[in-house]
């Protein structure tokens, strides 16, 4: 029997909700249609655990308190899991929301740093999520520190970077030596595609994994009720990169 | 017509209180925005306004900074979400047409909670190590007094000159509805005064509803109710109508060269 074809968004959808089976609380913050989705799909083939807050969802979203809600409870140690993307990642996991170059003389503006400055500290599993996995994005110094990585012995935090995946690969973070270690490397691409494409060092186990491609389980979901749901939220991002049925 | 103090007017009279240096806050895309009131602004030629969005804005902050009505934007983010950057705000910041205050979403909230309580600032965890404290030189770098040795940040109380939004509707006493929407609460309890258009003033009183009056925000802290049946669009009511995409990725499109997005205003009675 043939494996099942998937397209990259949905084994995108699937590796990140492989990080969220068996926590108990996921939140989903603005601009993250694949995060939205794959807390989603963790929710509906495990039978309701994790809750999941989708901010701007009115279906899925257990806040009644104000947009304040989700950062209150986050500091309370009542959300396991978020996500962060950034214009720029760099190779200790610092992120940049802002902009290119020289603040506050930017080349490039980006929207800004949302909640960053804060969940990065607070959450325990923060998943940094960025598709495009180029020299341009994954970079060896970040231009302004929206959210730092690390923070130095002392400092109140109980959050920070779990992995980071992009289109090309797995990361998880070492926060010890603060640094990425590849996890596995995504169908077509080498360890050496992805030096190639990265502009930080990281390490590298002796023998590379492959991503496994989703299952034909989650892809089922995916193109039903998951797909339905985060077109709730992101309706441009289900026309066009999810093919429901 | 008015509810004891709190006045119903014509949507352009509640926008000229707005007066020129004010500081507004404003909610963000998904939550009952005063679209109507911000095309009033802009026909009035609001200047130098502080925008503060709670925690970020979209198209309202994209108009109004393209309109030339805004001076300072203290925000977590601009975006136009799926549709992407906000074209104005980005022109902006990069020619240095308006000084943008960089912050993040709870700092915000947390700003506004101070002023909420009377208190004069909020601590806050996180932020230390990011840039943002780097370049927000209001923001403080603090000590726990109950641990030592616990670096906590505190943040000055935010204190808009009004609140600024949209609501299905308020009752005959001026008590206004927000459902779960309880940001707006909060920016009205900070602000001095509360602006509120709404789709509909019905004839009946929240307080005596139970149900009705957990999601309400009570009359005394409103200043001033215009009437504007589809008062948010091109963004939507929950329950109510869904955002004009149509129209949003128009403006998208338009707004990204100067031509394009006075053509747009032109259009759209702003």
């Amino acid at each position: 029997m043939n494996a099942p074809k998937y397209t990259k968004t949905e084994l995108l959808i699937e590796v990140i909700a492989r990080m969220l089976d068996g926590l108990n609380h996921v939140a989903v913050g603005a601009s993250s249609p694949i995060p939205g989705a794959a807390a989603l799909l963790a929710r509906a083939r495990s039978g309701g655990t994790p809750r999941v807050s989708v901010l701007s969802s009115l279906r899925h979203n257990d806040f009644t308190d104000g947009a304040r809600e989700l950062f209150d409870c986050a500091a309370q140690g009542r959300i396991d899991a978020f996500f962060l993307g950034g214009g720029q990642i760099d190779g200790e996991a610092n992120v940049n929301l802002v902009g290119l170059g020289d603040y506050p003389k930017l080349n490039v503006r980006f929207a800004g740093s949302y909640g960053s400055a804060y969940l990065y500290f607070l959450v325990p599993r923060v998943i940094l999520f960025r598709p495009e996995h180029s020299r341009r994005v994954m970079v060896s110094k970040v231009d302004f520190i929206s959210a730092p990585g690390t923070s130095p012995p002392g400092l109140y935090r109980p959050g920070g970077p779990y992995a980071l995946v992009t289109e090309r690969c797995i990361f998880s973070f070492n926060k010890e030596a603060c640094r990425f270690c590849l996890q596995s490397i995504h169908e077509g691409e080498t360890v050496e595609s992805i030096r190639k494409n990265t502009g930080f060092d990281f390490d590298c186990p002796p023998q590379t994994l492959q991503t496994p491609p989703p299952s034909a389980t989650a892809l089922e979901l995916i193109r039903g009720d998951v797909g339905i749901n985060i077109a709730e939220v992101y309706p441009k991002f289900a026309r066009e990169f999810l093919s429901l049925s | 017509m008015a509810f004891g103090k709190t006045p119903v007017e014509s949507i352009d009279a509640l926008a000229a209180r707005v007066h020129d240096g004010a500081m507004i806050a404003v909610p963000p895309d998904y939550s009952f925005v005063a679209m109507a009131a911000t095309r009033a602004l802009i026909r009035r030629g609001a200047r130098d306004l502080h925008i503060l969005a709670v925690p970020q804005s979209g198209i309202q902050a994209d108009l109004l900074i393209g309109a030339g009505c805004v001076t300072i934007m203290e925000t977590a983010a601009v975006s136009l979400g799926e549709l992407g950057a906000a074209p104005q705000f980005t022109a902006a910041v990069k020619s240095s047409r308006i000084e943008i205050r960089d912050s993040t979403c709870p700092a915000i909230h947390a700003g506004l909670q101070a002023s909420e309580k009377g208190l004069p600032f909020m601590p806050l965890r996180g932020l230390i190590g990011s840039d943002l404290m780097r370049i927000r030189g209001d923001w403080k770098e603090s000590e726990n007094p109950f641990e030592e040795g616990d670096r906590i940040v505190v943040l000055p109380a935010l204190k808009p000159d009004f609140a600024l939004f949209h609501s299905p509707f308020a009752d005959r006493n001026g008590n206004i509805w927000l459902g779960r929407r309880r940001e707006l609460v909060t920016m009205a309890h900070a602000a001095k005064g509360a602006l509120v258009t709404v789709e509909e003033i019905r004839d009946i009183d929240i307080m005596e509803d139970e149900a009705l009056a957990g999601g309400s925000l009570p009359a005394l802290y409103v200043t001033a109710i215009a009437e504007a049946p589809k008062g948010a669009w091109p963004l939507g009511v929950a329950g109510q109508y869904e955002p004009d995409r149509e129209h949003l990725a128009n403006y998208a499109k338009k707004a990204t060269d100067a031509d394009g997005f006075q053509d747009y205003l032109a259009e759209h009675g702003a």
